[in-house]
């Protein structure tokens, strides 16, 4: 018996649509939300992430009604962030069929949020969201904010640790500097986070070539996300699936009962 | 009907559409009367074992829960649903465990490995001859959590390795309940929740 390592299906949605980019810009539509969602699920997805990337307040409704709308169809693990900021927006996210919700902003402005919503939901629902990039920090890695358009001089393991204390269930780590450009993830990056957390880690950003997600899971990681090669038919995931299994990593293969 | 108990814990909507795939009518309420009167109950969880137990007093959920089983009404409880069912849980206990329902005895603590929570699909050694498992071979559920019980009790036992063995599920008559989330375990969820509501 073991653990599977875990293929996560990336969403950015704003306003209704899923979108992507190449370093959080130039974004260009990728689809329906619950239409992408259910097709992962069907394909083998692990998991779904929904990062509401939306700027408003409609924006944000518009996301909560997706998440209800893939709850109803897609019975996999569902992580929904963005905008989230206080105890009642992860109960609301929770009650609309959200499973786990990650937050990263609001964290850095008030640490304390992890500490509230870990002991009213339990930990295992906090993903904490980390966008990071090579920066003269103290490891070489910094944070940035509001979807890695602002520094923060703040480093970026030193942050991965005080919030493992503090008590996230897992660790979404993004490279800003590989996001979207499909040139492999930040390897680096996942080997010192994993050094430093005794959580779940998520690595994300670079995904490009099947290499890539063995790559990672080499350096540590215990999750793949990744978004631009699947909505854009680089791999399906059943071949990202297939590969890691030749290669003796743990999959879980799709029930067909 | 299938009632899934809402007391301010969790991925309810999840549990609702999950057990309603099944075929059932699916209610979710904080009602006692409604709880007490279901062919089926459904006690779900996300959530800190003291803060769940809470929840559950403040909607006198020990109490349906008892009168359930004494009533030969079938319950099942999933992830911190099935925690809970035990006498003491060791969650940020700080050295003075918390109580629980106390269906079986025993205390959920911390399970001992590197890296927790215990997230993601893992297999499970289902008990022979069990109900909820009929069917359904070789498949992997969906498991978050870093606490588990790991000493046999009830009828039917069965387990999952992580670190170290625990009961990833117990079958004991009119009450069942599963470490893992069948309504996040894709078709192999879904069929064990049918297994389940099918029993009713």
């Amino acid at each position: 018996m073991t653990l599977s390592i875990r293929i996560i299906a990336c969403l950015d949605v704003t306003d209704g649509r899923v979108v992507k980019g190449v370093n959080f810009t130039n974004l260009v539509d990728a689809g329906d939300p619950v239409e992408m969602a259910a097709l992962y699920g069907l394909e083998g997805a692990d998991e779904l992430t929904f990062l509401d990337i939306s700027a408003s307040s409609s924006g944000r409704e518009t996301t909560l009604d997706i998440v209800r709308r893939t709850a109803e169809q897609v019975f996999i693990p569902l992580t929904v962030g963005g905008g989230v900021r206080t105890v009642e927006d992860v109960d609301r996210l929770l009650r609309a069929g959200a499973d786990k919700v990650s937050i990263n902003t609001s964290a850095i402005a008030r640490p304390e949020l992890i500490a509230d919503i870990a002991d009213r939901f339990g930990s295992q629902v906090l993903v904490l969201s980390v966008d990071a990039r090579r920066a003269r920090t103290d490891s070489g890695f910094e944070v940035t904010t509001h979807g890695g358009r602002q520094g923060t001089d703040m480093d970026a393991l030193a942050w991965i640790e005080k919030a493992c204390e503090l008590g996230v269930g897992e660790i979404l780590l993004n490279s800003m500097d590989a996001d979207g450009t499909r040139a492999g993830y930040d390897i680096g990056m996942i080997s010192a986070a994993r050094a430093v957390s005794k959580v779940p880690l998520i690595a994300s950003g670079g995904a490009g070539s099947l290499e890539d997600f063995a790559s990672a899971l080499d350096a540590g990681a215990d999750a793949l996300l990744a978004a631009s090669v699947f909505h854009f038919g680089i791999h399906r995931i059943k071949d990202v699936k297939n590969f890691l299994k030749s290669h003796n990593y743990p999959i879980r293969t799709v029930a067909t009962l | 009907m299938i009632a899934i108990l809402d007391y301010g814990s969790g991925n309810l909507r999840s549990a609702e559409r999950a057990f309603a795939f099944s075929g059932q009518d699916v209610v979710v309420t904080s009602d006692a009367n409604i709880a007490f009167e279901a062919d089926g109950l459904v006690v779900p969880g996300v959530g800190a074992f003291a803060a769940c137990m809470k929840g559950l007093n403040k909607i006198n959920g020990a109490e349906i829960i008892r009168k359930r089983l004494e009533s030969e009404r079938p319950t099942l409880g999933i992830c911190i649903g099935m925690q809970i069912l035990f006498s003491l849980g060791d969650e940020h206990s700080q050295g003075v465990p918390h109580q629980g329902v106390g269906i079986w005895p025993g205390t959920v603590s911390a399970l001992s490995a590197p890296i927790l929570p215990h997230m993601g699909w893992n297999n499970v050694e289902a008990a022979l001859g069990s109900q909820l498992f009929a069917g359904i071979d070789n498949e992997s559920f969906y498991f978050v959590h870093s606490y588990a019980a790991k000493e046999p009790c009830g009828q039917m036992q069965s387990w999952t390795n992580y670190g170290e063995r625990f009961l990833s599920a117990l079958e004991d008559g009119y009450i069942s309940a599963t470490q893992f989330h069948p309504e996040k375990s894709g078709a192999a969820g879904l069929a064990l929740i049918k297994n389940w509501s099918h029993s009713l």
